[in-house]
């Protein structure tokens, strides 16, 4: 089968897909975007996260063909997607997010990390000043090995406090 | 799937340099980030799995179904005749009389021969156009076992009779184990501990059962073959020492170590899971035999059977007291799963058995440990390494202690604390700082998180902040606090008298008229921060901004590998020790240049600081762009550290450790005790780094290998069926690991206490705070609920009693 949609703004085509096949293969191996990760492939570890419009999801267990016509966030667009809804930030600049996640030191073997930042960065844009256990809350699906979570926590706090002082410094 | 697979266009993917500017203070000591944190973090930086090749085809393994089997007979026939398929090889098809492989010992086959050893032997492989077609292919081989009886346990495997997991052993240990089923046997006696055990005034015994851990790494096995024109192949793959990789690999495939060209691909993760081969082998088999790249994924289920897991054990310990709380003796048996196949198991019964007793004085001891072949899943490598399991049940051997003589669990071990100077039960002396004292004191000085902090809020409780979280399971009833102590000692290096070196190139030149530099090591990145640390020392000891670290591969000599706590001193030491050679040549050239100019050429300590030769005095001699103008100094030096012995077979007595890491954990957990939930409400941890290279890559090891240590307290473990020897859980569905609701505040207290023999007196931090977490962990549950709890990972059930 052919499936069409739009990620990270562009609108793109894959031809052939198996109707087996995941969204998360057709991203990586059809169409060039393997910043989604396979970790587990069946939804427990958070590391596929993508938007599926808006809507934070395990591009695992979703079936390629579920994603037709719509559209699509990956770690690739993500500094994209939040220089425009935010209104802030330069072509080729970072994600606020991503910047407090290396700054932060919340990378380590960084296979986590683009589901992570996909999430957080959702997390962020529906709460900008989360508490500690909020940010526990949404990132509970994301599973990661190596920092046994301190930093992405402190990450995530930055970023919050990053933005917060954006906007204040903008008097809004 | 019958038709080739057209692909939208797709960039080939292959590993890149990673150069970071940066001031020339970014050196050793600093902060500084991740030069690879930019790529992580925008998804384009290369992971194993994101191989890409033109034409490339998917491989696919077929894993036996049965733990212990003798293959009748294999039919192709079916899966060759697929469409989209490419090549089927079983054992027959392997290319040279080389047919195993094997860390230590050559013992497992690259495709089962004539029988399957455990769940999930790897038995055929597939290549094909599309990984659907691969599986679906490899499903329709018929495999016809005939099922054989299974060894589980110490019991089975060494009962009159028993099958033998290995028919005709002539592996170095074969000769003085006391029954073919066991791997190897380590004794380490010394002093008298039955005339040791009179004096004492109490004495302690008890069995503790140590389960199996998952290294559960993010990034599956994977990595890609691309046959080249020469006859040899070239492998992008995940792994954590390339060097052992290739001297495995080549002689299987026939091609001489030239021909196997290696290069390290983004690594999700290892912490032991990758020092065996996985998928390498198989994916330039299929390479070779279709003449195509090849690229093998692991999915989750068959990553469990990928890789080896961390040895589950069986440990027995009897330790003495005297009334003034010294101890006496020890007397101790630990008995290793190795599992199949060798694996790592050697070296992790050496470190078993040396690391015993723990960070105390014990003069008087009598330990023997040792690893058994079985038809569980083979275990090898995992953080910590053997000192893991010892810890565990020496650390619930002090809080019994101290119970019985009424002391306080830590001042008990205060009073026992080896220091610098103690003589460890190998006669080994510690001849560097051990501050064990010290750090108990540190956890236990920290003051202890709020009580009742689901009250925080104000308006009812989160159930967030307590035990079963968002489950809902309880507001706070039946919910009581424990606060546990454990310390740990790790070996950093390889131990036994391994010749433990590493290998760097270092290159020094001017670039757009600045001296920069670039680093060439084989170090694998396994996401511990070895290329961050590499950049600060190249900026250190040759005084430049820019550093480039080019990609590991198998063009410059061995690194050895990123396990055994060892990189950072060991291939660290290797870019300071190649940095310090460029320097003397840089400054060479410069006397030849500029000598004449000014006397203190000649006559002075020279140094290289900010892009400039500067005397120890502070006075610049002149620019490293005018030195280096026209000049590169590009030099590849090997590194060791101080050698080491052979324990005795007998007695386990040598200088068989490099270096001693030392951390010290305090738990704070409260329990559901209706429920039989626990939450980790606070993991504080203290340990001695000896000096920290990269401070928040230092607290991103310890937090991390803590956190693994609480996985194996109260969540992880493989579980293997004791009739069948299957895997039973082998998802992230059924084998948890810790979420961040998961896991508590860890704040972490860093002390520095130079080790002189090391490089800068660092010392390895991995993979202690791995050892002193489970059993803080489960002392805090202990103390909470007033349960013995001699096994982890604790269960619910464990708790209830149901």
């Amino acid at each position: 089968m052919r499936v069409t949609c739009t990620v990270n703004g562009r609108e793109q085509r894959a031809d052939d897909v198996w109707e087996g096949e995941s969204l998360l293969y057709v991203l990586r191996e059809r169409m060039g975007l393997p910043g989604a990760k396979n970790a587990c492939e069946q939804g427990e570890c958070g590391s596929c996260t993508v938007r599926l419009d808006g809507v934070p999801v395990c591009a695992c267990l979703v079936a390629a063909g579920q994603a037709e016509g719509r559209d699509v966030v990956t770690v690739e667009g993500l500094a994209d997607f939040a220089r425009q809804r935010d209104g802030s930030g330069e072509p080729g600049e970072l994600a606020p997010v991503q910047r407090a996640f290396i700054d932060a030191g919340a990378i380590q073997c960084g296979f986590c990390t683009p589901g992570l930042l996909v999430a957080a960065d959702e997390l962020l844009e529906r709460n900008d000043s989360p508490s500690d256990a909020d940010i526990r809350e949404a990132l509970s699906g994301n599973l990661c090995r190596c920092t046994g979570y301190e930093k992405i926590l402190d990450a995530v706090r930055l970023a919050a406090a990053r933005g917060t002082a954006r906007t204040t410094g903008q008097g809004a | 799937m019958s038709t080739p697979w057209p692909r939208a266009s797709a960039p080939g993917r292959t590993p890149t340099g990673l150069t970071q500017g940066g001031r020339t203070g970014a050196g050793i000591g600093a902060s500084t980030l991740r030069p690879d944190g930019t790529l992580k973090a925008t998804g384009e930086f290369a992971y194993s799995s994101d191989m890409w090749h033109e034409d490339m085809l998917w491989g696919c393994t077929l894993r036996s179904t049965l733990a212990h089997a003798e293959i009748v007979s294999i039919d192709t026939s079916e899966a060759l005749a697929q469409p989209g398929v490419r090549a089927v090889l079983t054992y027959d098809d392997l290319p040279t009389e080389v047919k195993h492989y094997g860390l230590e010992i050559r013992d497992t086959p690259v495709l089962a021969h004539g029988k399957v050893r455990h769940h999930g032997e790897p038995v055929a492989l597939v290549a094909a156009d599309h990984p659907e077609s691969a599986r679906r292919a490899a499903a329709k081989i018929k495999v016809e076992y005939a099922e054989l009886p299974v060894v589980t346990d110490e019991a089975s495997a060494t009962a009159e009779g028993a099958p033998l997991v290995h028919e005709d052993r002539h592996d170095r240990h074969a000769h003085h184990v006391p029954h073919p089923n066991i791997l190897h046997r380590q004794p380490v006696i010394r002093g008298d501990a039955d005339a040791a055990a009179a004096r004492a005034d109490v004495i302690i015994s008890g069995e503790y059962v140590f389960g199996m851990q998952d290294q559960a790494f993010l990034g599956p096995e994977s990595g890609l073959a691309v046959p080249a024109e020469d006859g040899g192949v070239d492998l992008y793959i995940a792994t954590q020492w390339l060097h052992s990789d290739l001297r495995q690999i080549a002689p299987v495939l026939g091609l001489p170590e030239e021909k196997v060209r290696m290069t390290l691909s983004g690594v999700g993760g290892a912490f032991g899971g990758r020092e065996d081969l996985s998928m390498q082998i198989h994916a330039c088999l299929l390479a070779q035999r279709t003449g195509r790249p090849v690229k093998i994924v692991y999915n989750r289920f068959e990553s469990f059977f990928g890789h080896v897991h961390r040895h589950p054990a069986k440990l027995w310990y009897e330790h003495g007291a005297t009334r003034d709380g010294k101890l006496t003796h020890l007397r101790c048996r630990i008995v290793l799963d190795g599992g199949a196949y060798a694996s790592a198991s050697p070296a992790v019964v050496g470190n078993a058995a040396s690391l015993a007793a723990g960070p105390y004085v014990v003069d008087d001891v009598d330990i023997e440990a040792l690893a058994l072949y079985t038809n569980n899943p083979p275990c090898g490598a995992m953080r910590g390494f053997g000192a893991v399991q010892a810890c565990f049940a020496y650390e619930a051997q002090m809080d019994r202690l101290a119970a019985a003589l009424d002391l306080d669990p830590v001042e008990f071990r205060q009073r026992n604390a080896m220091e610098q100077g103690t003589i460890m039960p190998t006669g080994q002396p510690v001849d560097a700082p051990a501050p064990v004292a010290e750090l108990l004191r540190r956890v236990k000085a920290l003051p202890l998180p709020p009580e009742r902090q689901w009250l925080a809020a104000g308006a009812g409780a989160d159930v967030r902040a307590l035990p079963g979280g968002l489950s809902n399971t309880t507001h706070g009833e039946g919910v009581v606090r424990g606060v546990g102590y454990a310390v740990g000692i790790k070996n950093v290096g390889f131990s036994e008298g391994f010749d433990d070196y590493s290998t760097a190139r270092v290159r020094m030149e001017v670039v757009g008229g600045e001296a920069v530099a670039t680093v060439h090591t084989a170090m694998a990145e396994v996401g511990q921060g070895g290329v961050t640390v590499h950049a600060q020392i190249a900026r250190t000891e040759l005084g430049v901004r820019q550093v480039t670290i080019q990609p590991a591969d198998t063009r410059v000599g061995s690194a050895g590998s990123t396990s055994a706590s060892r990189q950072t001193y060991m291939t660290g030491g290797a870019v300071k020790n190649t940095c310090e050679a460029v320097r003397e040549r840089v400054l060479d050239i410069g006397r030849r240049k500029f000598g004449t100019y000014h006397p203190a050429w000649a006559t002075a300590e020279l140094l290289l600081e900010d892009g400039k030769v500067v005397t120890d005095g502070g006075e610049v001699l002149g620019e490293l762009a005018d030195v280096l103008e026209g000049e590169s100094v590009d030099l590849e030096l090997e590194f060791r550290h101080r050698p080491t012995e052979a324990f005795d077979l007998r007695t386990g007595q040598g200088n068989g450790h490099v270096q001693y890491s030392f951390a010290a954990h305090r738990a704070v957990v409260e329990v559901d005790t209706e429920l039989g939930l626990v939450k980790v409400v606070e993991l504080a941890v203290a340990q001695d780094v000896g000096k920290a290279l990269n401070p928040l890559s230092v607290i991103g090891q310890i937090q991390g290998g803590s956190t693994q240590g609480l996985g194996m307290a109260v969540m992880e473990e493989i579980l293997v069926d004791p009739v069948t020897a299957k895997v039973r859980n082998p998802s992230f569905t059924d084998y948890l690991i810790p979420t961040i609701l998961d896991t508590p505040t860890m704040p972490v207290d860093v002390l520095e206490l130079a080790d002189d023999a090391a490089p800068y007196g660092l010392r390895g931090v991995g993979e202690a705070p791995t050892l002193s977490s489970t059993p803080a962990v489960l002392a805090a549950i202990r103390d909470a609920t007033g349960l013995e709890l001699t096994r982890t990972p604790v269960r619910p059930e464990h708790l209830t009693g149901t």
